[in-house]
């Protein structure tokens, strides 16, 4: 992975670096010790590691705005890092950059069940937001699937979903306020305690936007009831067309349920094998679907859902009748990555979204590039919103076996957007899919998206080498013109 | 004026280089059912995307339509209507608030126009904002660029998520051809239940309760004597205020939480079936019948305990004050006798404690010129960097959103 040319007197001047940080903060929230810096050499996606420059780990907002400010002035690169559980390399630190770790911010600040959010720091766990309010009854509802780990700064940072966003929706749909750090060091609030967005909605642009716009400092998240019950099915299929059939049917029927995840034949075997959850094993396509409400509704969708299924020609078909029933049928769904663990020695996940409708096409053309590169794949599918997870099964230690997972990823991903979809549908771009960015958006696509990102950070400072394939200085930006559809400056450095 | 009407994205990135060529600024329209909501724009040039009009792609089973921005709402919802989706953040048609500029005709405002001023009905805080639905776009920025922003699916997190952005930006950022919106089914059964006889304070109290027990409230709202008897709906104007809690789903379940609230708040209540409940949340959401046409209307978004609080202190500092609660709270519509003005620094002061914003959605030409219609969260110098960031020379809606952006 090219990552932009570090500067080497920045390099060499570490030591003053270090030292003038250690002004502006306690001494142990500045790291240069090289050992100590090697824990940041990479996030969730271990493939790429890079060992910072500088760690600093400030503990309030105003040491946050006296860091960036200092970067600014000082034209340092800044990563900023959560939990560090990126799959896309989002905190892939650079060598002459400062990882700027948001860990400290840890506070839950207030929670105000009457107005149904809580104020929080950026560094509060995803689940710790839940835990904090379930006995009140009440639950934050993005739900990924490392949130006992993640962070919710991470979370904003990276739009996360989970497996009940088909109904709750992603991140930017459960936030109400942010504070925010720009780059020159000043702290700005977009959004608070109420609704809509005062002026240009500066907080929906913030979400997702994977660290390179500003530093999240204070999330205030909308929370929900908890669902009085929940249950849950599990029915195998005969094929992946007609399990296809079955999710596009509930949905026609006007049922949007809490969850519904599908597992292709190789995924049930590792999860059957790893936990037992009672999977079918004679099916081609397993489809859990869980529904959540109050008890007399959950009864009175899931007898629909069950006739949909049943008409759609399942093979297999349980129904949970209790909670420890329900979650053993999410037992071996959740356990997917880590079956597939077992099975391979190193798997490599990746995060499409399709058109549901294409996804037999998509599964069928996945398995000739599975024998193409001579790597088993397993897919596991939030299949209410299209978002797949082919798990490439790869061999680190052979020679050449983890750039041919990497090249058959990236195949399945153009795969994606050729038949109507997205290169990322929860992961973000970071460094992963940087350079297929252009399978996408074409160059003024990127153009527009990068002249953002220079109103919010002109020096290209927050996070540059991550989800745009060229960096274009902003002043050229602006001077840039289209001839006949393409930019000048053909020259420029891509990595 | 003279009026651009392309066809084509092509043709209206070439309108936009003429008018960079020319110096001319454009104002951008749909119906202009909304004309008279933000600033007045001094363009000598007008825009419309009716051209730019038409269903383009609708898969009710992967929960998408794409229409182009022109499109006017009664075909979109009619499309929706017959397989049973809908767009579920409720979105109202402001045809009588202006009814001026809706050029004789009956029609609704366009998709586009929906989407550029972010608004929402009474599902707002169930089911998010017109942001919350706005999966992609096409458009032209004021560069006269062709690009494209968000996706074409409902889970997509690839770059940085322009839709957002372009929602709410009253076409001060771009012009929009093709947009991608989320749909969804829509709730088999509707039912309100109304209680009677509160003031502002315990009903907004009520609402609260209500949003934060087991009831699954899909829009609360509390309209004082005066405005409930301004409604054509059966049972509303007769005695005395009416809060209204709305519960939506499958029937055995609407019915077990309503009977579940009128159990549990007491009192005189009501309870209103289909026709009668759609009735009542289509005024609340297109508050067709409350305010006298000639009154100024304020939009003031605030956290939903405090909408009484902030609505009462109002009320004693600017006489002829009247105001309805949505949102549960959260949302005060304000009206003001025209003649008193905007009183914008009144009404912003009354929420500077709770935190909030004040939007001016109706009020005369000459108050929109000088009262700050809209707030902007960050900085002045954000929303500038942002708006050069699409539209250096300034060229769409110049003026709309703020002066001199």
């Amino acid at each position: 992975m090219l990552m932009p040319a570090p500067d080497q007197n920045t390099i060499a001047d570490k030591a003053r670096l270090a030292a003038a940080l250690a002004e502006l903060l306690p001494p142990e929230s500045v790291i240069a010790d090289p050992i100590a810096l090697k824990a940041y050499e990479s996030d969730g996606l271990t493939a790429y590691r890079q060992a910072p420059l500088l760690v600093t780990l400030p503990r309030t907002t105003a040491e946050v705005a006296a860091v960036l400010k200092f970067c600014a002035a000082n034209r340092l690169k800044v990563v900023p890092r959560g939990a560090g559980t990126s799959l896309s390399g989002g905190a892939l630190p650079l060598a002459d950059g400062v990882v700027l770790g948001l860990g400290k911010l840890n506070k839950i600040l207030e929670i105000d069940l009457e107005n149904r959010c809580a104020v929080v720091q950026p560094g509060v766990p995803n689940l710790a937001i839940s835990n904090a309010v379930a006995a009140s009854g009440f639950y934050y509802a993005p739900d990924p699937s490392s949130q006992i780990a993640c962070t919710i700064g991470g979370n904003v940072a990276e739009n996360s979903g989970g497996v009940h966003c088909l109904k709750y929706g992603l991140t930017t749909n459960n936030l109400l306020g942010l504070e925010v750090v720009l780059i020159n060091g000043e702290v700005v609030r977009f959004g608070g305690k109420h609704l809509d967005a005062a002026g240009y909605d500066l907080m929906g642009i913030m979400t997702g936007s994977e660290g390179l716009l500003g530093v999240v400092t204070e999330v205030t998240v909308r929370l929900l009831k908890r669902p009085e019950t929940a249950r849950a099915l599990v029915a195998g299929f005969p094929s992946s067309e007609q399990a296809g059939a079955a999710v596009a049917a509930v949905i026609g029927a006007g049922i949007i349920p809490a969850g519904m995840e599908m597992m292709d034949r190789p995924a049930i075997h590792a999860a059957e094998d790893f936990v037992h959850a009672d999977y079918p094993l004679d099916a081609e396509a397993l489809l859990i679907v869980e529904l959540d409400g109050p008890g007399i509704e959950c009864d009175h969708l899931l007898n629909q859902v069950i006739g949909i299924v049943q008409a759609n020609g399942a093979s297999s078909l349980r129904v949970s009748e209790s909670e420890a029933e329900r979650l053993r049928i999410w037992a071996g769904r959740k356990a997917a990555f880590p079956a597939v663990g077992r099975i391979s020695p190193d798997y490599y996940c990746m995060d499409g979204t399709i058109p549901r409708r294409r996804l037999p096409d998509v599964l069928k053309r996945m398995g000739e590039l599975s024998q193409h590169y001579g790597l088993r794949v397993a897919n596991v599918f939030h299949a209410g919103d299209g978002n797949l997870h082919p798990l490439i099964l790869y061999d680190a230690n052979k020679p050449g076996e983890l750039e041919k997972a990497e090249h058959f990823g990236s195949d399945i991903l153009r795969l994606c957007v050729e038949v109507g979809g997205v290169l990322t549908g929860e992961h973000g771009v970071g460094v992963e899919k940087r350079d297929l960015m252009p399978e996408m958006f074409s160059e003024l696509d990127l153009a527009q998206q990068q002249r953002l990102k220079c109103a919010f950070d002109p020096d290209l400072l927050l996070n540059p080498g991550k989800v745009f394939p060229t960096l274009h200085r902003c002043a050229e930006l602006g001077r840039m013109h289209v001839r006949g559809g393409a930019l000048p400056h053909p020259e420029l450095p891509r990595f | 004026m003279e009026l651009l009407s392309p066809a084509s994205l092509e043709e209206a990135a070439d309108c936009v280089r003429s008018a960079i060529a020319d110096k001319a600024p454009l104002e951008i329209l749909g119906a202009a059912s909304k004309r008279g909501f933000g600033r007045p724009v001094d363009a000598v040039r007008q825009l419309t995307t009716a051209a730019m009009s038409g269903i383009v792609a609708y898969h009710p089973e992967e929960l998408v339509l794409v229409a182009r921005a022109g499109t006017h709402m009664d075909e979109i919802a009619a499309a929706l209507e017959a397989k049973n989706q809908h767009l579920a953040f409720e979105p109202p048609d402001y045809g009588k608030l202006y009814p001026g500029d809706d050029a004789g005709t009956n029609r609704t405002g366009t998709l586009g126009g929906i989407l550029a001023t972010n608004l929402s009905g009474p599902r707002r805080f169930k089911a998010g904002a017109a942001r919350d639905h706005f999966l992609g776009f096409t458009a032209v920025n004021g560069r006269g660029e062709i690009f494209k922003g968000g996706g074409p699916v409902v889970k997509n997190v690839t770059g940085y998520d322009l839709p957002k952005l372009l929602a709410g930006s009253f076409g001060t950022l771009a012009v929009m051809d093709e947009v991608t919106v989320k749909v969804l089914p829509r709730p088999e059964k509707t039912r309100t239940v109304l209680l009677y006889g509160l003031d502002a304070a315990a009903a907004n109290a009520a609402m609260t309760k209500a949003l934060t027990g087991p009831y699954d409230i899909s829009a609360a709202a509390f309209l004082p004597k005066v405005l409930a008897e301004a409604s054509t709906c059966d049972y509303v104007g007769a005695q005395g205020s009416v809060t209204a809690l709305r519960v939506e789903g499958s029937g055995p379940v609407v019915a077990h939480h309503c009977a579940a609230l009128r159990r549990d708040f007491g009192g005189e209540t009501e309870e209103l079936h289909s026709a009668n409940s759609v009735t009542l949340w289509r005024e609340i959401r297109d508050l067709s019948t409350f305010f006298d046409i000639d009154t100024i209307l304020w939009r003031i978004s605030v956290p939903p305990t405090h909408g009484a609080g902030v609505a009462a202190s109002v009320a004693i500092d600017l006489p002829g004050a009247n105001f309805l609660l949505d949102w549960g709270g959260g949302l005060i519509w304000l009206s003001l006798p025209a003649d008193g003005g905007a009183n914008a620094e009144k009404v912003r002061r009354t929420f500077q404690r709770c935190g909030g914003h004040a939007t001016l959605v109706r009020a005369p030409e000459s108050e929109r010129r000088k009262a700050q219609v809209f707030e902007a969260d960050g900085s002045r110098a954000l929303t500038e960097d942002v708006k050069r960031s699409f539209d250096p020379e300034r060229i769409l809606n110049p003026g709309r959103m703020f002066e001199g952006v």
